[in-house]
């Protein structure tokens, strides 16, 4: 069944030049970490896919940068606006791995609060354009940060089993380094539940639909 | 009748949403399986949104061994949607679904942005396609004609038995910030409510021209928009970019609909030509 409910803003925070939008849960699961959710933003005519960032009590977290028509009005949103929520949707990161590293470039590091709580805080490698936009590792546990010029490829452990998430140039790089890693896509989205085949990435030759088979994919 | 228009839902990923609606329309199959565009894909704009998929599909004759077997499992009529580029390439695919009995209708896409078009006329694709089948045809025309009153007669006296108007208008985005085309391909099928008025116009100009049963689609986004769109001459609505916003949408606009039941009565024609209306 598909779970789409209004939900009410609960707060907006400034994480960096990012913003942290919690709703009320209402009846909708928090999913997996890594699944997503379409959020209904004010005014515009399609919902944004968001991964679920935090999940305290009763509430959904999502973490954004407001850089479009689309987030710019989810981060207009204020304490008691609704909105519609739709998830939780697609696959999200088996967490059946013996020895985790979160790896993740820019707002990529959106699922990773939630995942780092499930898998008991293991240790995270993140990396970001800017002191600024670096604030938003206080959102994860355990995490060394790099800051550009410096890439989290060139940091990066062996030995670890990693989920990633963050820019398509970082995950492209991780497949070679880390064969073996999960890898959280991202595309532009119409629908979140496979009708619009408007997601699609490149794998293995053939056209996948990421709200379907991914946003987790493995490398 | 209520439908969704070819290529807004996959109603093996949502079972329940497809289940909301009278028949299944399919996304589009041709002869040979396609990947689809180069993405990106989809933008959207300030009144609607553009894509720009490109006939992604796995062919017909995976499609019938594979696809149908599962959509007949839905228990819904389906009908299936049918590209190609050439009218030999149409004709292939309308003949694979003789003898699928869950098919009750071919809807012919004469009218895909995305792709190279056909080089036959409407007319001729559509008679090509009448030899191979004696399933139902619904020609699915494109706003762009200059005359699409005279397009409905030609496919009418060419053997369709049906209209479904209409496909999405060629359009393109920029991005905000870098002014280039958001599209990988650039230019995108541009749908959403700015395409309603368009859809009326050519939906009453072939209500007027022909006696077929039209399926009315573009931009519905409620029971007043559907009612419209009868009111103008369409026997059937579909809905197609408001699911992407709005899996609930089939139930809602139904109930929306009933407030305008004295435009359900506009009389449909019962002849052997709306035999897919009848049916379902």
């Amino acid at each position: 069944m598909l779970n789409r409910e209004r939900r009410r803003v609960v707060g907006s925070e400034q994480v960096g030049p990012y913003t942290l939008l919690r709703v009320d849960q209402g009846g909708l699961e928090p999913g997996i970490p890594g699944q997503f959710f379409m959020l209904e933003p004010p005014g515009r005519l399609l919902p944004r896919p968001m991964s679920l960032c935090i999940a305290p009590r009763r509430e959904l977290g999502f973490l954004f940068e407001p850089i479009g028509p689309g987030t710019r009005a989810l981060a207009s949103l204020g304490r008691g606006d609704e909105l519609g929520v739709f998830g939780p949707l697609g696959n999200g990161f088996r967490l059946d791995v013996r020895r985790p590293l979160l790896v993740g470039g820019g707002i990529g590091v959106a699922p990773f609060p939630y995942l780092s709580d499930r898998l008991g805080r293991p240790p995270s490698l993140l990396g970001f354009r800017s002191g600024f936009h670096a604030e938003a590792a206080e959102l994860v546990p355990n995490a060394e940060v790099v800051v550009e010029p410096m890439l989290v490829t060139e940091a990066l452990p062996g030995g670890y089993d990693v989920l990633a998430c963050g820019p398509e140039p970082m995950l492209e790089a991780l497949r070679v380094l880390a064969p073996h890693a999960q890898l959280a896509w991202e595309a532009p989205m119409a629908c979140g539940y496979g009708a619009c085949y408007g997601c699609v990435v490149e794998l293995g030759g053939r056209y996948k639909r990421l709200c379907v088979e991914g946003p987790v994919l493995a490398a | 009748m209520l439908l969704n228009a070819s290529g807004c839902l996959d109603a093996l990923t949502a079972p329940d949403v497809a289940r909301s609606f009278d028949a299944f329309v399919t996304k589009t199959v041709t002869p040979e399986p396609r990947e689809g565009n180069e993405p990106v894909r989809i933008a959207e704009t300030d009144h609607g949104m553009l894509n720009s998929i490109g006939l992604q599909n796995p062919g017909v004759d995976t499609f019938c061994s594979e696809v149908l077997p599962q959509l007949q499992a839905l228990g819904l009529p389906i009908w299936v949607s049918i590209g190609g580029f050439s009218a030999a390439e149409y004709a292939v695919c309308a003949a694979s679904l003789n003898g699928h009995d869950e098919v009750v209708a071919v809807e012919i896409n004469l009218s895909c942005p995305n792709v190279d078009e056909a080089p036959e006329s409407a007319a001729e694709i559509v008679a090509a396609c009448r030899a191979a089948t004696g399933l139902p045809l619904y020609a699915k025309l494109s706003p762009h004609l200059p005359d699409i009153a005279e397009a409905g007669r030609a496919v009418e006296t060419a053997g369709a038995d049906g209209l479904s108007l209409v496909n999405t208008l060629r359009g393109l985005v920029f991005d905000e910030r870098t002014l280039e085309p958001r599209l990988a391909r650039r230019i995108g099928g541009y749908s959403g409510p700015a395409l309603k008025p368009v859809a009326l116009a050519a939906v009453y100009a072939c209500r007027r021209a022909t006696s077929l049963p039209i399926v009315g689609m573009g931009g519905v986004w409620s029971g007043r928009d559907a009612a419209e769109l009868i009111a103008a001459g369409a026997s059937a609505v579909a809905l197609g970019t408001v699911l992407f916003t709005d899996p609930d949408a089939p139930a809602r606009i139904r109930q929306e609909l009933q407030a305008f039941a004295p435009v359900q009565s506009v009389p449909i024609p019962a002849t052997r030509k709306n035999a897919a209306y009848q049916r379902n």
